[in-house]
């Protein structure tokens, strides 16, 4: 305890506690909205992105690799970018989300607490969120806690 | 003298203002904006308030709390709104309860702890000093007997 917290990372109260709800545009067909109701009975990665946010550019590359191993539908949630300015970032450095969704004003991100990009959730299959990881995800942490809490995950009924 | 301008530059950087506030109609409302905003932690910054700064989620807390006094929420609607989001981490002033109790408690055993000590430290002081008086006025006890011995022995010349 102390001096060994990191002040920055601020405990999520989202924990065990549903996703919270959301009926917004997909980045690519902004005619179709995605709900969490729509994921239900897949564990997903709720990961929150944008174009500008510099760390997400250290993270790309790691998600891009655990896209390929098909371990959990990753969803992208777009905060507060220029729907151009994240397409180009998604034609250029790959795309690792089964789909992304546009919040560009924000408020998805309030409801998920989001204070700094990037965010990365974990949901179960009843849509309840197990875990959330603040700021960059790197390849040690796919490793350690991501991918045995997905398993663990894939596991539940 | 560049480094007292470098510190006096580090400080001018500390005075984050920011621009867009809201006016809400009704001046209660417009006060209970005012303290809420003042009373919420800006996440990013941490050690200013939503209010202080003009950090983006920050603007977007104070449109949140503005279009919800606006809905006719009350404050304690608002505060559960972003503690259910942020945890207690959002409120500037921390709630009274049993996982905030070491901040509030933590003060007031420190302060009783240190006054404790304080009076023990006097105390000693005290005793010691006294201890010091008395051996002094044994030894000038001492030398007086000597004199008027020597006195007695010698006889008065008067």
């Amino acid at each position: 305890m102390g001096l060994n917290l990191k002040p920055t990372e601020i405990p999520s109260p989202f924990i065990n506690k549903p996703a919270p709800d959301f009926s917004a545009p997909k980045l690519q067909t902004p005619e179709e909205k995605l709900t969490p109701a729509d994921l239900k009975g897949q564990v997903w990665l709720f990961n929150v992105w944008a174009s500008w946010c510099v760390s997400c550019r250290a993270e790309h590359p790691v998600l891009n690799q655990l896209a390929q191993q098909h371990a959990a539908v990753i969803v992208g949630l777009n905060y507060k970018d220029e729907p151009n300015d994240a397409k180009n970032w998604l034609d250029t450095l790959g795309n690792p989300y089964n789909v992304s969704i546009m919040d560009q004003d924000g408020r998805i991100g309030i409801d998920y607490g989001v204070y700094g990009v990037p965010e990365t959730f974990v949901i179960d299959k009843k849509g309840l969120i197990r875990y959330k990881h603040t700021g960059p995800v790197t390849a040690e942490d796919v490793q350690q806690t991501f991918l045995p809490l997905i398993a663990k995950l894939q596991a539940e009924p | 003298m560049k480094c007292l301008l470098f510190i006096f530059l580090l400080m001018m950087s500390c005075g984050g203002y920011a621009v867009d506030t809201y006016q809400l109609s009704d001046p209660k409302q417009q006060e209970s904006y005012e303290t809420l905003t003042k009373e919420l932690r800006c996440l990013v910054c941490q050690n200013q308030t939503i209010a202080d700064s003009n950090a983006e989620l920050a603007g977007d807390l104070r449109r949140q709390v503005y279009e919800m006094l606006q809905q006719g929420k009350s404050r304690e609607e608002i505060v559960q709104f972003m503690t259910d989001r942020y945890g207690d981490f959002v409120l500037y002033k921390p709630a009274f309860k049993g996982k905030t109790s070491v901040l509030w408690i933590a003060p007031v055993v420190f302060l009783l702890l240190g006054l404790i000590t304080v009076f023990f430290f006097i105390r000693r002081k005290n005793a010691v000093a006294n201890l010091h008086s008395d051996a002094d006025a044994l030894k000038i006890d001492i030398e007086k007997h000597k004199k008027i011995r020597s006195l007695l022995e010698k006889g008065d010349p008067s």
